[in-house]
């Protein structure tokens, strides 16, 4: 029993893992552009078809260096073309059109590669589990917390020190003053919305090697990532790395007693969380209205 | 409103009521069947109800699926296990959606503009999950099956609007017309001008001295029991009840009628709801890839014609 939890706990931190790379880059785009970006579900197939594509020429380890940042590019085009345009405008309108993007994507991919799953094959080194009694802590799992761990700290460390990220962190929280002190806004916004994309690329070429890739993946990982920023508390990253992680291991944990709940519990928490705390475990006031 | 403009708005709802009347007449001249002419009053219904809220207080709620379905399988709930009556199983319908809106609405209703909509899809999935995990009850995936609307029981006369669908037809109309009629009603009392006082500018509103909380919850579950309505009708439509139609995207599919048709209108909503549904057949017919069509769809509606096709004739307001 004590394994059965341990393991499921484990699946729930890595699941959490999944949920944080997605939740973050959504959160980036919706603090600094107020744009919910629907068709992040979307980037992140894309980034896994990609990486898909270039595996047999490149490894995967190619792969990994290549897909997020090519994912980057064409969200940078999509940001440039199709959604510049609506900043400032009511929000219904980036959300309708990303929600649009979402179906074009995932109709796209299933027309380019076809409805049936796709494995990614990872080097061996990663496939083998590390002992017999942990047969569910396989390297690729170890390596794949490791791979968000880095991708945290390197984000964290990118809006703390650089330019860029002291720009963005500012934007965030008053982004006329900003513009005012001579900052290129439209800049800011396309390359935050190029990070927040690169971050979902990222985890589409890791959950393809986890999970194997399907046209719809991308949907199901939307919504618990709206769940983890929503639980975490808008406005504040941090909160949306503690939620991802909270619903996933909540979702795993769940998964041992109840399989059928554990989507469930994930609204629960949120419901709570809402009625409790309604800007969130880490949101700051006046955020969320 | 000047003179002229109360006839000419006099001559469009005559216009309006007299194309509805004649559905089932001219329909099938333009190639449509009595059917789909039932559909689109159906979810021209549920697209105005999102409306009501969207376009009228300015709140954007995008999981308003969540309740159309709750009024799907309400009034299947009841025409299975209750009591085969139709009049019922629209009751249920309703008081399901409007009932589970109004709980749902005093959690949601303190969030405004993005946010509001982040809540609202992930509430409206809840129902989602319990429909598509709870299978025992819902028929899971499958959808809730076993169930047919019944002839309505007048005592010395009944109408059969199970095998004939013009019968059915009227029937969706006049459910329709009394519910667009309260809408109005609404739309047209004080309580409805305070709502569209908080959409111009909500800070005013409050300064005013306007619960503006306590109308935004009264406006989302006075909506929300619209579209259990609409709802319930579309399960006596299919007499089916489908999960997908309390997922996110099928809200996303109202909202964009909504849209399409001209937000700030009355009537814009059915019109994009018309338009939806028949492009929507039609290219499903054609190809396998109508979802990326729906997509370009939303793509050019949000960057081309941002305030509808009615919008385009109307006074120009800020789109």
């Amino acid at each position: 029993m004590t394994q059965l939890l341990l393991f499921n706990v484990t699946n729930g931190l890595i699941i959490g893992a999944f949920y944080v790379l997605m939740a973050l880059g959504l959160s980036l785009i919706l603090n600094l552009s107020n744009v919910i970006n629907f068709a992040h579900g979307g980037f992140l197939v894309i980034g896994g078809y990609i990486a898909y594509t270039i595996t047999p020429y490149v490894g995967f380890w190619g792969a990994l260096l290549i897909a997020p940042p090519l994912t980057a590019i064409l969200g940078l085009i999509i940001e440039r073309v199709l959604i510049r345009p609506l900043y400032g405008r009511d929000p219904l309108y980036s959300l309708l059109l990303t929600f649009g993007l979402a179906f074009i994507v995932e109709d796209g991919t299933r027309f380019i590669w076809g409805a049936q799953g796709k494995p990614v094959t990872i080097p061996a080194i990663l496939a083998q589990p590390l002992s017999n009694e942990f047969f569910f802590i396989t390297g690729y799992r170890l390596f794949m917390v490791a791979m968000v761990i880095i991708a945290v700290a390197l984000l964290f460390g990118l809006l703390r020190y650089t330019r860029l990220g002291i720009r963005i962190r500012a934007g965030t929280l008053d982004l006329e003053t900003v513009a005012a002190m001579g900052v290129n806004v439209r800049m800011l916004r396309s390359l935050n919305f190029a990070v927040g994309i690169f971050l979902a690329g990222l985890s589409g070429v890791l959950a393809a090697g986890q999970l194997g890739l399907e046209p719809t993946m991308g949907t199901g990982l939307l919504m618990p990532s709206f769940i983890a920023i929503i639980v975490g508390g808008v406005g504040s990253l941090t909160g949306t790395l503690l939620g991802g992680l909270l619903i996933g291991v909540a979702s795993g944990v769940t998964a041992v007693y109840f399989p059928s709940a554990s989507e469930a519990v994930m609204y629960v928490m949120m419901a709570i969380v809402l009625l409790v705390r309604p800007r969130g475990l880490l949101g700051e006031e006046g955020m969320m209205t | 409103m000047s003179r002229s403009e109360g006839t000419l708005k006099l001559v469009i709802l005559a216009a309006i009521w007299t194309a509805l009347l004649l559905a089932p007449n001219w329909m099938p001249l333009l190639g449509g069947y009595t059917a789909l002419g039932t559909r689109v009053l159906v979810l021209g219904l549920a697209a105005m109800s999102v409306n009501f809220l969207l376009g009228f207080t300015g709140v954007l709620s995008f999981g308003h699926a969540a309740y159309f379905g709750l009024g799907a399988y309400g009034a299947g709930f009841c025409l299975k296990f209750l009591a085969p009556s139709t009049p019922l199983s629209l009751l249920c319908g309703m008081l399901l959606g409007g009932i589970a809106g109004a709980l749902l609405g005093a959690l949601i209703v303190r969030r405004r503009g993005v946010y509001f909509a982040m809540v609202t899809i992930a509430f409206g999935q809840v129902f989602y999950y319990i429909a598509f995990r709870w299978s025992s009850v819902t028929g899971g995936d499958d959808g809730l099956r076993g169930f047919s609307r019944q002839p309505l029981d007048f005592g010395l006369f009944s109408i059969d609007i199970l095998s004939n669908p013009t019968y059915f037809y009227y029937f969706v109309l006049v459910c329709f017309a009394l519910i667009t009629a309260v809408m109005a009603f609404i739309l047209r009392s004080p309580f409805g001008r305070t709502m569209i006082a908080i959409r111009e500018n909500e800070r005013r509103a409050r300064f005013l001295g306007i619960p503006v909380e306590r109308h935004i919850w009264i406006a989302f579950t006075l909506s929300c029991f619209f579209m259990g309505l609409a709802g319930a009708l579309y399960a006596l439509t299919n007499n089916f009840a489908d999960p997908r139609g309390l997922h996110y995207s099928q809200s996303g599919d109202f909202v964009m009628m909504a849209v399409m048709g001209g937000m700030r209108t009355f009537w814009g909503p059915l019109l994009g709801a018309a338009v939806f549904v028949v492009l929507q057949d039609y290219l499903s017919s054609i190809t396998i890839n109508w979802m990326s069509f729906v997509g370009m769809l939303f793509v050019a509606v949000v960057l081309l014609f941002p305030r509808g096709i009615l919008g385009v004739f109307g006074p120009r307001a800020k789109a």
